[in-house]
């Protein structure tokens, strides 16, 4: 009978894909791309605030756009549309998230010459997206009015993870119990650094703002 | 879907390691499942057990998920509290000025192979 032998690992599981979404980071920094990695829970509206934020960067920056859903390429289609930018659609199989793995055969697809501007749009989920680094130069959330104002007390680490938050539907504010005193004071208290742009994707209003924010972000990161 | 997620890295991971090692099979493998890191450990379980089947060293290996209590200090008082219990609200002070300690791990602590 052969012996058993203990071997001591002592690692995360989350080890590999923060490694690999390092090695992603550092190499599209090299190249001058930025990756904005959008996350959101389903019909918040991820779709339509890229329909907006994309024609007011594209004539400075090259723009791509990988959609990932578990399944169709309805989102892919919509903003290809819209804004005429490279846009591939990913399948993640079933899971309910992107890992750098994943968002590298991305970038792969969508062609060997660099673009400025690569734009993930992750699974609509508030829970697993949070936990697996894709390598993003920064990560934006969207949460809209009709979710609610208390999501970054339920979704902490989604919430921690951001570095800015749009909260989309705003023209809807009055129709719903949405506090923005209360969303705003609920996310300082997990993220201080965070930063919150209330928009309304579907009117325009506030994403000129939201749209700075990203030029700036990118500029920074080129430097 | 979410812990399925997770089952992959894990087996992702320990097969690299048995195969690094160039070991016959993986028997066992202890892994640290922190009391806050969102994962049902039920939910791991059926999802490994799937898993397993397709790998080339794990076919037969038992998993053992060994918990470890959450646990959060208070800024302002300065006392250790139970995550699970509490969440983020100090239960000495009332204080929201708390971080967590331990809790949200999920570590491959060792490996048994042949």
């Amino acid at each position: 009978m052969d012996e058993i032998r203990i071997i001591e690992v002592k690692e995360s599981i989350y080890a590999d894909n923060d490694k690999k979404a390092q090695e992603l980071r550092e190499d599209l920094k090299k190249q001058g791309s930025f990756l904005l990695n959008v996350m959101s829970s389903p019909g918040s509206g991820k779709t339509t605030v890229l329909k907006s934020l994309i024609p007011q960067l594209q004539d400075k920056y090259k723009i791509a756009v990988m959609e990932a859903d578990i399944d169709s390429d309805v989102d892919a289609r919509t903003i290809a549309e819209a804004t005429g930018v490279r846009t591939i659609q990913l399948h993640t199989g079933g899971m309910c998230h992107l890992d750098a793995g994943m968002t590298k055969q991305g970038l792969d697809e969508v062609g060997t010459e660099p673009y400025d501007l690569y734009i993930l749009e992750n699974v609509g989920n508030l829970v697993c997206p949070a936990e697996f680094d894709t390598g993003a130069s920064k990560n934006l959330v969207i949460l809209s009015v009709p979710e609610g104002d208390d999501k970054p007390l339920k979704y902490p680490l989604m919430f921690e993870k951001a570095d800015v938050v749009l909260v989309n539907k705003i023209d809807v504010l009055p129709y719903f119990d949405f506090k923005l005193e209360k969303f705003t004071q609920y996310l300082q208290q997990r993220n201080p650094q965070i930063q919150i742009f209330p928009v309304s994707a579907l009117t325009g209003e506030g994403m000129d703002k939201a749209a700075a924010w990203l030029d700036q972000a990118i500029e920074t990161w080129r430097k | 879907m979410h812990e399925l997620g997770l089952v992959m890295h894990f087996i992702d991971m320990v097969e690299a390691t048995a195969k690094a090692n160039d070991v016959q099979k993986v028997v066992g493998v202890t892994l640290e499942v922190g009391e806050v890191s969102t994962i049902i450990p039920e939910y791991f379980r059926d999802c490994y057990k799937w898993a397993i089947k397709k790998t080339q060293y794990m076919q037969d290996c038992e998993l053992d998920m060994v918990i470890i209590e959450g646990k959060s200090y208070c800024q302002d008082c300065k006392e250790t509290f139970r995550t699970s219990t509490y969440g983020k609200t100090c239960p000495h002070c009332g204080s929201l000025n708390t971080y967590l300690v331990t809790g949200n791990q999920l570590t491959v602590k060792d490996i048994k192979v042949i």
